[in-house]
């Protein structure tokens, strides 16, 4: 699995594309919010957490399509459909390699992109800490929709169709946590779901991942 | 005997063929008496005027657009663990059947909201919630479109059915928690002592009624087109074959 994780990541370093290919996208929308709302100081740091939020999660939907894509395409998923690793554990560890690629960078350049939109001095640590707990989980639902998905021809419209619907809990308790954390109130609440979410998904929906993939592979 | 018989297409469409008729009549009649009930011989209501008659579009369309999803779930169920043809193609029968009751009571609501609530949309939980569903059905009925192969699209949606499901759920709880609402309580329950008051609740049963008697023929009668245009798929195949 560990062999896997690493062919996974260096691919993803190496081969070009989808690694900065997010980062990027994520700067972009967010210096494109500015320009659609205007300038105003006041409402950049009031609608700044959630804008953030939206701009990670589609900057992760972004690369969706790459994680097993690629690997359909050239025949190593077969090849690891038959080697001695469940399907769940590759799934995993293709939605762990994802989340490695593209959410924790993320997490990293949020804070960063906060300064742009003049996110409120405590909102820094909220917003990290939703992102590092909410990035896992659009990940794993992230895997799952491109299993659907993998054997199409162009299916990365319909990735999007599928998979935004499953994304609606963890964006709503993750906005919700950072704008707390923004505001200076109490987060345990929606902090305390989001976690469940989270781990909830990473615990089961790898079996959902592993079965679609499984009937794909037939 | 036993309900599994039904899973075997020729005695489905036999089945569905003489009961179709029966219920589709039942349902025109009760969604006409329902109706023309409800419309017309019904007072109105002492703060709302007579918009509160849009009840009984509204409420029988949001009633059976959460059951066409529970009945695609059981559908979806059976198919994964028993494999009978007629369940999957049952639950891709009933999704867009589903979408329109989606789309009425989200179209009705609007109407109704409009005058009531001043607005016609609000970020309300169950109006959100009943939105996202929407999505749900979009996505379920675009992935059965776009796969050729059709027991991989049955087996595939299924799952989507399944895993969707547990997240609608979430998101319905989830937009509780996000905002609050404008939205009424549920006002029509079995164990309630207070339900709407009874001169409207008679009609508003009718109704429901030939919402649930026209859901169940529509889902017959797409289920049969599904397998006939399987059985004629089937046939030019060997025709091409031979």
């Amino acid at each position: 699995m560990i062999a896997l994780l690493t062919r996974d990541l260096q691919l993803a370093v190496r081969a070009g594309g989808g690694f900065g290919l997010g980062l990027a996208f994520f700067l972009i929308v967010t210096v494109l919010v500015p320009f659609g709302v205007g300038p105003e100081t006041g409402l950049l740091a009031r609608i700044a957490p959630g804008m953030l939020w939206i701009g990670a999660l589609l900057a992760c939907l972004l690369s969706l399509d790459r994680i097993l894509a690629l690997d359909w395409e050239d025949g190593s998923l077969d090849l690891l459909a038959t080697a001695p690793l469940p399907m769940e554990g590759i799934v995993s560890v293709k939605a762990l390699a994802h989340w490695i690629t593209t959410g924790l960078p993320l997490v990293l350049l949020a804070p960063v992109l906060g300064v742009l939109l003049s996110l409120p001095m405590q909102g820094y640590l909220w917003l990290v800490v939703s992102l590092a707990l909410g990035t896992p989980a659009l990940s794993v639902i992230g895997t799952f929709g491109a299993a659907l998905t993998v054997g199409l021809k162009r299916g990365g419209l319909l990735l999007s169709l599928l998979v935004l619907p499953l994304y609606v809990p963890t964006l709503i308790f993750g906005a919700e946590v950072a704008r707390r954390g923004a505001g200076g109130l109490a987060v345990e609440t929606p902090l305390l779901m989001l976690a469940g979410i989270s781990f909830g998904a990473i615990a089961l929906l790898p079996f959902a991942s592993a079965a679609v993939l499984r009937i794909n592979l037939r | 005997m036993s309900l599994w018989e039904y899973a075997n297409p020729v005695k489905f469409i036999r089945t569905t063929d003489r009961v179709l008729p029966w219920i589709s009549w039942m349902a025109v009649i009760c969604l006409a008496v329902g109706l023309i009930w409800g419309f017309f011989f019904t007072p109105d209501d002492f703060r709302q005027g007579s918009t509160v008659k849009i009840i009984y579009l509204h409420v029988p369309s949001a009633l059976m657009a959460i059951n066409a999803w529970l009945m695609m779930l059981v559908a979806s169920l059976i198919w994964i663990v028993r494999r009978h043809h007629v369940s999957a193609l049952a639950a891709r029968a009933a999704a867009p059947v589903g979408v329109v009751m989606t789309l009425i009571a989200l179209a009705t609501g609007a109407i109704w909201g409009q005058p009531m609530w001043g607005t016609w949309w609000v970020w309300d939980p169950r109006l959100t919630s009943f939105l996202i569903l929407f999505l749900f059905y979009l996505g379920y009925i675009a992935l059965w479109e776009a796969i050729e192969n059709d027991d991989t699209a049955a087996d595939l949606t299924s799952i989507l059915c399944l895993v969707g499901s547990v997240f609608a759920l979430l998101s319905r709880y989830a937009v509780n928690f996000w905002n609050q609402g404008l939205h009424q309580g549920a006002s029509l329950s079995l164990d309630k002592e207070e339900n709407v008051a009874d001169v409207f609740y008679f009609p508003l049963l009718v109704s429901i009624a030939g919402f649930v008697l026209l859901f169940v023929a529509l889902v017959f009668l797409r289920t049969q087109t599904e397998i006939r245009a399987r059985r004629a798929r089937a046939l030019m195949a060997r025709e091409r074959a031979a």
